[in-house]
């Protein structure tokens, strides 16, 4: 199939970017989206031009490399799925196919499509973890965790971090991501130690990379690659209501 | 800032805020509408003009009317906070979106749809509000009340009142059908045994009050003459 690509290409941080139009023929319908711009930036290399850089590492849909606005979408047309997953059969012969980075103030974008989401880390880094101790192994289901709270907090955990939630997010908020991180361990006897704490930090870090606010429009839940649900958000308000009324932090 | 600002100056905070002022103000919708009914009852005004001056004189109304004030005010500033920082969140926009794909039309037009509430209120507090408690209303005969109903059946006989009237009442039905249950969300009020029925009752709830309203203006333009 013959494609006409739109990319947004950016030199650097500090450079304005503009979408440049490619045209793209021979693609097979059974090429991942990512292998099609693998074919491009290989004809770029052979005409002496600069390849586009995107994010991607897995290539299996779990580690939350690519990323990538396709026509309007985050992570492309189908749902549940993200980039590396998405297959070109999924668009047709003479089709127009834009791509630009995740557009917010808290992940620049690097160069070309790639963004920067170190946000994310410094969120989990305030308080995205539980204290244990070291030593010995403990016994595997020491602590009983009732099979419906595992399956939640399970849930919550297969959250991947791409940042489609953001990228979604007609605020560029971060609350799914969070929310995910958050109600994963608050819902965990491990979680509970740190869990007024958590919240407070989480939500003031999330505050400080500038993400906007939640609307409730449901974007991200529906964008989301590995289904996240909006509960999150719910049980992360709770926490940060009940956090703020009652921790030791005054 | 000690504590309580900072908790209620964060982007949940002042969600937690919207939520709590919109329910309050979706009560305070209950209480004007089911007041208004008087309104249908057909006796040229007596029993409308009674109870609009019962609700200028209780000081219990007259001291809701400062939190009511209040609530609009908190709503309407915290609104205005929150869409400032939701845009600065996204400086760059995308050149292709489709969010029609992934969210309700009014989810993302919360602030546009309140905008046109606002500029209603504005208007039915001019044509309403300011004359019966500043201005010089007619009495009625042998009664120590004034004539608000005259205003009333003055108003709806403009059809242009009548067309903003009844736009408003439909901005404010798709305000609250993303509003009310939303709120629920914002507050963590969530759970599978009553999510669905706040859902359901939100929307029935939106719509007939927003029909209520919306009924009071049409009433008047097309079946009452005096």
């Amino acid at each position: 199939m013959d494609l006409t690509l739109k990319i947004w290409r950016q030199k650097d941080k500090n450079s304005a970017g503009q979408l440049v139009t490619y045209p793209l023929n021979g693609i097979s319908p059974d090429m991942s989206f990512l292998e099609m711009l693998d074919v491009l930036n290989e004809e770029l290399l052979v005409k002496g031009e600069e390849p586009v850089a995107f994010d991607h590492d897995c290539r299996e849909g779990i580690c939350g490399m690519c990323s990538l606005f396709i026509n309007g979408r985050a992570h492309g047309p189908e749902r549940g799925t993200t980039t590396c997953q998405l297959h070109m059969r999924h668009f047709k012969h003479g089709d127009t196919i834009t791509i630009e980075p995740w557009r917010a103030a808290a992940f620049p974008v690097h160069k070309d499509l790639i963004v920067d989401r170190s946000a994310f880390d410094r969120i989990q880094q305030a308080g995205g973890y539980v204290s244990v101790n070291t030593g010995g192994v403990p016994d595997a289901n020491e602590i009983p965790i009732p099979k419906t709270i595992a399956d939640k907090a399970f849930d919550a955990a297969t959250c991947i971090g791409c940042g489609a939630c953001v990228a979604a997010c007609k605020n560029a908020s971060a609350m799914l991501f969070v929310s995910a991180k958050v109600s994963q361990l608050a819902m965990l006897p491990q979680g509970k130690v740190e869990a007024k704490t958590r919240v407070e930090n989480m939500v003031a870090q999330m505050d400080v990379e500038g993400f906007g606010a939640c609307s409730n429009t449901g974007a991200c839940a529906a964008e989301c690659p590995v289904g996240i649900s909006l509960d999150n958000i719910a049980m992360m308000n709770r926490e940060y209501l009940g956090a703020k009324a009652s921790s030791e932090n005054v | 800032m000690n504590w309580f600002t900072k908790t209620f100056s964060s982007t949940i905070g002042r969600k937690i805020i919207m939520s709590v002022t919109g329910l309050f103000l979706c009560s305070f919708l209950v209480v004007h509408l089911v007041g208004n009914l008087t309104l249908f009852y057909r006796d040229g005004g007596e029993a409308f003009n009674i109870y609009s001056h019962f609700m200028a004189n209780n000081p219990v109304i007259r001291t809701m009317e400062i939190v009511l004030v209040l609530g609009f005010l908190f709503h309407i500033y915290d609104a205005i906070v929150l869409t400032r920082r939701n845009k600065a969140a996204r400086p760059v926009g995308y050149a292709e979106n489709h969010p029609q794909e992934n969210s309700t039309w009014s989810s993302r037009n919360m602030g546009l749809l309140g905008t046109i509430i606002l500029v209603f209120l504005l208007v039915h507090l001019w044509n309403f509000f300011v004359p019966a408690r500043f201005g010089e209303l007619e009495g009625v005969p042998n009664a120590e009340y004034t004539n608000l109903y005259a205003e009333v059946v003055k108003a709806f006989k403009n059809p242009i009142y009548v067309g903003l009237y009844v736009i408003s009442m439909i901005a404010l039905a798709y305000h609250l059908i993303h509003g009310f249950q939303s709120a629920f969300q914002s507050l963590g009020l969530t759970h599978k045994k009553y999510t669905p029925f706040i859902k359901t009752f939100g929307v029935a709830f939106s719509v007939l009050i927003s029909l209520g309203f919306a009924l009071i203006p049409l009433y008047f333009f097309f079946f009452v003459n005096l």
